[in-house]
């Protein structure tokens, strides 16, 4: 027998229990409480530190860690430089940054990298310098690459352990309570940032809109988050999203997107209550606009639309003919908008978008998903990495989660770009797997995956210009010539992994 | 063909090129080329200038290109263009072009 702190006898062992820990007092065990009673003036708990270099100092951040970023903010973002900066400041080496994609605003991570501040990049994509650097061999680790799904695969499985989330949040209170779609740095949704909030070891907001407790409603909940470091500004907001994106006017565009929808309306998977993900390129953005017309002609709605939301999905949403809106990542103020304001257009994170190892991601339950290519070969594999030259310009995304999950994924992409052909012999790097792609869509015609014999039966009967994916190729090459094949270095500079955890393809040096 | 004055055509548009040719001081044939698509097509415009220029009968020039990852027949009624107007032509012989 023993008196705990409430002075009540308690064996020290109880048959058929664990070890009995007797109490020791209320506040002595429960670190995050007010230590004294008695003051109101609220809230008097907060998390908030003056400065990054606080908040990197009580992080722990230290040699050889893995940090954490996200990429909402896009070209926008400040934060990851922000923060990058103040590392480097203190002196601090050989950090692995996952980022879940990084863009043309990352240009000063160069610095980082060479001075050995940054050893690794893990992410879905990056642009700019910084991926010409890459590309130059300017780091010794190869990057990884993975897919939207992967990212939330590998975290989730213990694979990819963040030690410290940085993570940028448009509106926060000062408990952690944040979401990404009020303030002036408004994004939208923070899909990736939330996997990286529930899992991090560490979690440190950044944030330059604090707001009154409780911030509600929340994407990122207070029992994750560490740290608060308010700034003056996170993102640049001509940068964080396309104002809106226009209809285009490219007859070439508008062509691809016509066949597209034609497409769709006839594979077999457009019925009442369809799903759909279109992307927001301008090819997609025109085929959700066909294919409002194909759903007001034949009295359809879709059930939900799903991944990457813009403006038109939203506009289709607020006139009743998608029900509801799974949104992972929000690309213009009119999808930011409607994140904030719309009932069914919900929020939903990286994994339950996209992991195939998860026990369901909403993939799985899309009908139609159309989607880009920077190249496509014979066999249908899709690159959207490296451009023609071999230097990395692009971003895996969801490409190869989609392409998987979906009854029927449809490429859209011009035959020919300048004198770059899009369909070739042996794409650059696979980043989608071509047994998962069943049509491709160009302006000089269609052609579908000999693997789907059953949609190529439904299309053929319907005045669709179909071409085997050879005779695309011919067609192109005709045009443009035969391009050299692009010369590369010995060493690998990325690994690209595929969803599933497993390599599907290396990215070289390329040579100059 | 003979170069009296710098002709120039084309725009710097995507798919367009900006070709300007002048006589070359040395009396020979040099080519100046940038692309955005150098690695893949690079040797090929080279190849093509030349073969133009062959086929007008310049032998003197220096020939600037600034591609920007134009098609074959745009390159060749760029370079053709310049030529003449380099060379002071003003009367096309149309059924040869």
């Amino acid at each position: 027998m023993a008196n705990n702190a409430a002075g009540r006898d308690i064996p020290a062992r109880i048959k058929g229990l664990p070890e009995i820990r007797p109490f020791e007092g209320a506040f002595k065990n429960t670190p995050l409480v007010r230590k004294q009673k008695g003051s109101r003036s609220l809230p008097r708990l907060n998390k908030i530190v003056d400065s990054i270099e606080q908040a990197v100092l009580k992080s722990g951040v230290q040699d050889g860690m893995t940090i954490s970023f996200h990429h909402h903010l896009r070209n926008g973002d400040m934060v990851l430089n922000m923060v990058m900066d103040v590392i480097a400041n203190l002196g601090l080496k050989d950090l692995t940054i996952a980022s879940s994609s990084l863009t043309d605003a990352h240009t000063p991570l160069i610095t980082h990298i060479k001075q050995g501040v940054v050893r690794r990049l893990i992410c879905s994509g990056i642009r700019g310098e910084l991926a010409e650097a890459v590309s130059h061999g300017v780091l010794d680790t190869p990057v990884l690459f993975h897919s939207h799904g992967g990212r939330a695969r590998m975290i989730e499985a213990g694979e990819l352990q963040i030690d410290v989330a940085f993570l940028a949040v448009p509106s926060c209170d000062v408990y952690g309570n944040a979401n990404g779609y009020t303030g002036p740095s408004a994004c939208g949704s923070l899909g990736y940032a939330k996997v990286d909030a529930v899992h991090a070891a560490k979690v440190v907001l950044i944030t330059d809109n604090l707001v009154e407790y409780p911030n509600t409603p929340f994407s990122i909940h207070q029992d994750h988050v560490d740290l608060i470091v308010p700034v003056d500004q996170i993102g640049d907001p001509q940068g964080i999203s396309a104002g809106s994106l226009r209809m285009t006017r490219n007859p070439r565009d508008i062509l691809i997107a016509q066949y597209a929808s034609h497409v769709i309306e006839h594979s077999g998977y457009m019925e009442d209550g369809f799903s759909i993900q279109t992307g927001s390129g301008s090819i997609s953005l025109a085929v959700t606009q066909f294919l409002r017309d194909v759903m007001l002609r034949k009295n359809y709605t879709a059930s939900f639309a799903l991944g990457g939301v813009t403006g038109n999905i939203v506009t289709l949403h607020e006139e009743g003919l998608i029900k509801r809106i799974l949104d992972v990542q929000s690309f213009d103020q009119e999808a930011i908008r409607s994140i904030a304001e719309n009932r069914y257009h919900t929020e939903i994170d990286a994994s339950y978008y996209a992991n195939p190892h998860n026990k369901g991601c909403a993939t799985n339950k899309i009908n139609v998903v159309v989607l880009s290519a920077m190249e496509i070969d014979t066999d249908f594999n899709v690159n959207v990495l490296t451009g023609s030259d071999g230097v990395i310009r692009g971003a895996s995304g969801g490409h190869s989660d989609t392409a998987i999950g979906s009854g029927i994924s449809i490429v859209v992409a011009p035959l020919i770009r300048g004198r770059t052909a899009t369909v070739v012999d042996r794409v650059d790097t696979i980043i989608t797997p071509g047994e998962t792609v069943d049509v491709l869509v160009t302006d000089h015609g269609v052609a579908v995956n000999p693997k789907r014999r059953d949609i190529y039966d439904r299309l053929k009967t319907k005045h669709l210009p179909l071409y085997s994916i050879e005779q695309l190729k011919q067609k192109a090459e005709k045009v443009t010539g035969v391009p050299e094949p692009v010369q590369f270095e010995d060493k690998i500079v990325g690994v690209v992994e595929y969803r599933d955890g497993t390599i599907i393809d290396v990215v070289y040096q390329v040579k100059d | 063909m003979e170069l009296i004055h710098t002709g120039k055509a084309g725009t710097l548009e995507s798919s367009d090129v900006l070709i300007s040719v002048k006589t070359h001081p040395e009396n020979k044939i040099e080519i100046k080329l940038k692309s955005i698509v150098e690695k893949r097509f690079g040797r090929h415009i080279e190849k093509l200038v030349r073969d133009i220029l062959d086929e007008m009968q310049v032998s003197s020039a220096l020939v600037d290109v600034d591609d920007r990852s134009a098609l074959d027949c745009v390159i060749r009624a760029r370079l053709e263009t310049a030529l003449y107007r380099g060379a002071g032509v003003q009367t096309y012989h149309w059924e040869e072009l």
